[in-house]
């Protein structure tokens, strides 16, 4: 996109009006809904569980609807590239551009589908991890004394289950709009397009917190580990998230303060939106804090969190000053604006979840990532944003509106040229995190991790083996601190087996989930064709999965530990060889 | 350390715990869902004066019809409620006698709405008319669909009873369905009371 | 599952209550006995009302029931209040500046 407007100086480019439209639109949906919601949705479904003690997520089968529905809807967006077009609308498709009437074809149908398909699985996930984290911790776990990422899961759970239902609404609208001619948003007959700009941004706003409060709990684990202290001020940054939660429901008129509101209205929003930030600035002093007179260890996750920390500060504040309405008239869709929403994701979210990964592979896959590559893909990436996006401040002030195909101002093309080559060093950010990949899986061996602990951490997930077991804990750990496990640690309890073991329930496995994410795809593709027997079949076919689970009684299996000699011999040994890793007498801990 | 493959036993249904779980992950379904009830209201009372050139909410509304919407639901919550107590009592035949009174209710219901819904399309008032009735249809019918899919919920946990018998986890997705049935009254409180009382008085 | 919320007594003072505060506000509107604003003040009462006694006689909601669900419940009640209310606000705060 940036190189199309590098080149695009009274030309029109190497790419149409149309095909560039379609670019910027799937561009915006596809880095929303299915690079940062799986993305996180993945983190929280590897970490939440280990870092609250517990086996499973309390839905198991709803995760899996939710991950294939998921799937259906992004398999939504890729078939449109084949059959058919994408929406030429934007990722947020206001009408009555995106009506039936200025918008005919199939994209902005492909797009409304994409977005309910997957925005259902959503809402399932948010449940499903909001019920996981109050019920299922470890019994003695505390609220208060649950891993900050647990924390922020909680919050981005409740947001999601609570803030999807509006994406829904507003996206069905638009497809009855469209399908069976309903005045929802038309020009005539009372419709009222302005709604939707109201509607979609009920769930638009919170959705920019979906995506950064779990790249919060992320930096704030990483921050404490590789700062080898405890995390400064957990209560505040717990209160802090709670606040950002609540108040994420009531800013959302700032997207659209041109759009004609009184001042009063206004002034309310933007006084609400300055107000969001302090929060968020508490969260900032307590990082730093965290990391004052503490031992800092440069892994590539703690430099994508100290990146984090120095530009998100320069994203926030130019988010404030929009949030004043009067600069927000100058601003609003100029490239300003997208140097800002760039500015808090792509520190904010982006660079937290690839600290996630850096932090959490060896869990996951049970071998360490190589450090060089992770750090020069930071110095890539984050070179590469501020040439990216820095400029685009200057051209907002220029003059330029967002999302342009072709101008004729000679002034911006030095800018844009810059933007271009900053896009290009990112560009080789991310061959370097291929780079990474590729050489942490040839020397796996090297470089694996068998004593579940890499990095001396401090929370739960880090007591069980890398990778864990299907049932994470063979005992449900006994917790009595906020770092639990370093605090395990400091007792010398941290690897003692249980003198007890006791049966472990797990869920079984059934192939439904995929059959619904299959129906949901098929629904969709049904939908935006017009291919009406195929919408019934499809809907009968749910109907038919749901019921045949719901007669399910027996979903669970239970794997026998008590009697079952192999299996302690084979946990006393893990614990073992990991102990003689540490340089701790095995003999210390472990009852013959 | 992955090489030992556990043994596992036979299925065992549930335990009390992971239904306690299943009750909380509904409620919260519920919640989901009435903020998108709450969402259709909300846009509803933003449209309901956009009638364009079609007809007004007092002249589409029959308040008889609407009463008599009215206390089918109600009825059918208070039989939904007798047949929650008879599983809980371990009374069988009792439980699906409520069911079935329940859901003959819950068809009187339906079948009034598709009749107002029938004759309002025929006389010119259909949902493409103009943003007021477009609102109207979508609300008033997303309440209707939730309804019909309550009904098919009924029918699974007859059967359901009839086969398994009152076990542990039927009396629980009974216990959920009831959730959801009790709900969806509430939901028709907010529609008589916001959308056709409003509707003949202004 | 509240066994205490499954009595037969309560669910008929339920549906007693119900009733009335059903019938209350059709006979104000059938009968348009009252001038608009005190049958909209009805009406409004009624609703609310009538949502709490479903609430307590057939979901069985009362001091038993788990913290979760009450904070759930609430939690939902205070973002209905911000989205429907926001809403209302902000649309017909457009619709009056476009008078």
């Amino acid at each position: 996109m940036r190189s199309q407007q590098a080149m695009a100086l009274n030309n029109d480019g190497y790419l149409a009006p149309e095909h560039f439209d379609q670019v910027f639109s799937s561009h915006g949906t596809i880095m929303i809904f299915f690079m940062a919601m799986p993305f996180l949705t993945g983190l929280i479904n590897i970490v939440v569980p280990q870092q609250i003690g517990a086996r499973d997520v309390a839905f198991p089968f709803m995760n899996s609807i939710s991950l294939w529905l998921t799937a259906a809807g992004a398999a939504l967006v890729m078939v449109s590239l084949v059959i058919g077009k994408f929406s030429t609308a934007g990722w947020t498709g206001y009408p009555p551009y995106s009506g039936a009437e200025y918008s005919p074809g199939v994209g902005v149908d492909y797009w409304i589908w994409a977005l309910l398909v997957s925005g259902v699985g959503s809402t399932m996930t948010g449940i499903n991890f909001v019920v996981t984290i109050i019920k299922c911790r470890a019994p003695k776990m505390r609220l208060m004394q649950m891993p900050l990422f647990t924390w922020t899961t909680l919050c981005t759970s409740l947001l999601m289950a609570f803030a999807f239902p509006a994406l829904t609404v507003v996206a069905a609208m638009l497809g009855l709009d469209r399908i069976l001619g309903f005045h929802f948003f038309t020009n005539d007959s009372g419709g009222n397009m302005m709604n939707y700009a109201n509607l979609i941004w009920i769930w638009g706003h919170p959705e920019v917190y979906i995506l950064i409060l779990p790249a919060f709990g992320v930096f704030s684990e990483v921050v404490a580990t590789f700062s080898q202290k405890r995390l400064f001020g957990y209560k505040s940054l717990v209160y802090a998230t709670a606040v950002i939660t609540v108040l994420s429901f009531s800013v959302w008129l700032h997207h659209f303060f041109t759009m004609g509101s009184s001042p009063n209205v206004n002034a309310v929003f933007g006084i609400v939106t300055m107000i969001i930030a302090v929060p968020t600035g508490v969260k900032i002093f307590d990082w730093v804090f965290t990391m004052y007179k503490g031992r800092i260890i440069f892994h590539p996750a703690m430099l994508f969190t100290i990146g984090f920390l120095v530009t998100f500060v320069l994203g926030g504040v130019s988010g404030v000053l929009l949030a004043i309405p009067p600069a927000d008239f100058l601003m609003h869709n100029s490239t300003f604006l997208v140097a800002h929403f760039h500015n808090v994701l792509i520190p904010g979210a982006v660079f937290g979840y690839f600290a996630g990964f850096q932090y959490w592979f060896p869990k996951a896959t049970g071998f360490k990532l190589d450090e060089k590559w992770g750090a020069r893909s930071f110095w890539f990436w984050i070179i590469g944003f501020y040439l990216a996006f820095m400029p685009l401040y200057a051209l907002g002030f220029m003059g330029m509106s967002r999302r342009m195909e072709r101008y004729d101002v000679a002034e911006w093309q030095p800018f844009l040229i810059v933007a271009a080559v900053g896009a290009l060093s990112v560009l080789i950010g991310i061959v370097c995190q291929g780079m990474q990949l590729y050489v942490s899986i040839r020397d796996r061996e090297k470089n694996r991790d068998i004593t579940g602990d890499p990095y001396n951490g401090r929370t739960l997930e880090w007591q069980t083996a890398s990778p864990p077991a299907e049932y994470n804990f063979a005992k449900i750990p006994d917790i009595q601190d906020i770092d639990a496990f370093w605090d395990m640690k400091q007792r010398g309890v941290a690897y003692a087996p249980a003198k007890e073991y006791e049966d472990i329930h797990l869920p079984r496995n059934t192939g439904i989930g995929v059959f619904l994410g299959g129906l949901g795809f098929l629904i969709g593709f049904a939908v935006t064709w017009y291919i009406w027997w195929l919408v019934a079949l499809g809907f009968l076919g749910v109907l038919a999965c749901l019921i045949t689970r719901s007669s399910q009684d027996h979903t669970y299996q239970i794997i026998l530990q008590p009697k079952s000699r192999p299996m302690k011999r084979l946990v006393s040994r893990h614990w073992r060889k990991r102990n003689q890793h540490r340089g701790i007498s095995g003999h210390e801990h472990i009852q013959p | 350390m992955n090489t030992y493959s556990p043994k596992t036993t036979g299925s065992p249904g549930p335990t009390e715990e992971t239904l306690d779980i299943r009750d909380l992950g509904f409620w919260l379904y519920l919640m989901t869902d009435a903020i998108i009830f709450s969402l259709l209201f909300a846009t509803y009372v933003v449209m309901f004066q956009n009638t364009a050139t079609g007809p007004l909410p007092i002249e589409v509304f029959d308040i008889k019809h609407v009463f008599g919407e009215t206390v089918f639901l109600l009825f059918s919550s208070v039989t939904f409620g007798f047949a929650s107590l008879a599983s809980v009592r371990e009374h069988k035949s009792q439980a699906v006698f409520w069911l079935i009174v329940t859901i003959v209710l819950g068809l009187g219901f339906i079948s009034l709405e598709v009749v107002e819904f029938v004759g309002m399309i025929q006389s010119g008032a259909g949902p493409q008319t103009s943003g007021f009735l477009t609102a109207f249809f979508t609300l008033v019918g997303t309440h209707g669909a939730h309804v019909s899919l309550g009904m098919i919920g009924i029918l699974v946990m007859i059967f359901q009873i009839l086969i398994k018998g009152l076990t542990s986890p039927v009396k629980s997705r009974l216990h959920r369905l009831g959730m959801f049935w009790h709900f969806l009254d509430i939901v028709w409180i907010g529609i008589f009371s916001i959308v056709y009382m409003p509707g003949w008085l202004i | 599952m509240h066994p205490q919320s499954h009595s037969a007594k309560r669910l008929i003072t339920g549906f007693i209550l119900a009733l009335a505060l059903t019938l209350i506000p059709f006979a104000a509107v059938w009968t348009m006995a009252f001038p608009v604003e005190l049958t909209f003040g009805i009406i409004a009462l009624c609703a609310l009302v009538q949502v709490g006694v479903h609430l307590h006689y057939f979901l069985g909601i009362d001091s038993r029931t788990p913290i979760e669900n009450v904070l759930a419940m609430s939690f939902a009640g205070v973002l209905i209040f911000l989205m429907v209310g926001g809403t209302l606000w902000i649309m017909f705060d457009l619709y009056e500046r476009m008078m």
